[in-house]
């Protein structure tokens, strides 16, 4: 088993400008696992896609409480949990098929996609009317193997 | 978050420069829609080379600005794509529309 190296909790509430804090301090406690720019670009963009379906679906667009944990392990593991308190997703399987959005002609319906395509595991819990919770898991390549 | 518009005959370009995400989409999309309906380009050219970070909201953003174009029987082009959004763009299916400046990719 893999041992923790660091952990941290952070909330605020669903504010769509609070989407570029959310990366930018999960980001920062990452760089810890000295990620490459290119793997820390993927947690950025699948946390701020995480972040995004709790603003734009879970609350829907009303003001709510969003938790996130970030636990990086010494194996170069980092799991990022992001909860909040909304509506509940009514069917999983539907909500992360590709293309398919509630969220009108803007969205792309692409967020579950890109959590799924950037980070090496995505796991959903949710609730109707209690809240969801997204796990996203991806395992930092530690720089001696990267340098070969 | 910033954007430049340009016009040159019959094309605009949107130079965005930031962070593209559902936050500040909102407002990039205002502002080249308002642009766009008071000038009725041919092309709309979308200039990436300023972008930073980019999540879904950018293709929503991308595909909302073609509806614009289709309706004002116009085209847009994405171009100046930074290597770090290239994943995005190929995962989006957006290729498949003709969108994106060719060979960028």
């Amino acid at each position: 088993m893999a041992e923790v190296k660091n952990e941290m909790k952070f909330e605020f509430i669903s504010k769509s400008a609070n989407e570029g804090f959310a990366r930018a301090t999960i980001s920062a406690f990452v760089a810890q696992l000295d990620p490459t720019i290119s793997e820390l670009a993927d947690i950025k963009t699948a946390v701020s896609e995480a972040v995004t379906n709790c603003i734009v679906h879970a609350y829907d667009n009303r003001l709510g409480i969003i938790y996130i944990s970030v636990r990086i392990y010494d194996s170069g593991q980092v799991v990022i949990k992001i909860r909040d308190k909304g509506c509940g997703i009514e069917n999983i399987n539907k909500a992360m098929e590709p293309l398919y959005t509630t969220g009108g002609t803007e969205r792309a319906g692409l967020g579950f996609a890109v959590m799924q395509s950037f980070m090496d595991n995505i796991k959903v819990t949710s609730k109707q009317g209690k809240g969801t919770t997204v796990t996203l898991t991806k395992n930092i390549i530690p720089r001696v193997v990267k340098n070969g | 978050m910033e954007v430049k518009i340009v016009k040159e005959s019959d094309t605009v370009t949107a130079f965005i420069k930031g962070d593209i995400d559902h936050h500040t989409a909102k407002d990039i999309r205002e502002t080249i829609d308002t642009y766009v309906q008071e000038k009725q380009p041919k092309l709309l050219n979308l200039d990436f080379s300023g972008v930073q970070f980019m999540d879904s909201s950018g293709i929503g953003l991308i595909m909302g600005r073609y509806r614009v174009m289709q309706m004002l029987n116009g085209s847009i082009k994405v171009i100046n794509i930074p290597v770090h959004i290239k994943r995005l763009i190929k995962l989006s299916g957006l290729l498949g529309l003709g969108v994106v400046e060719e060979g960028a990719v």
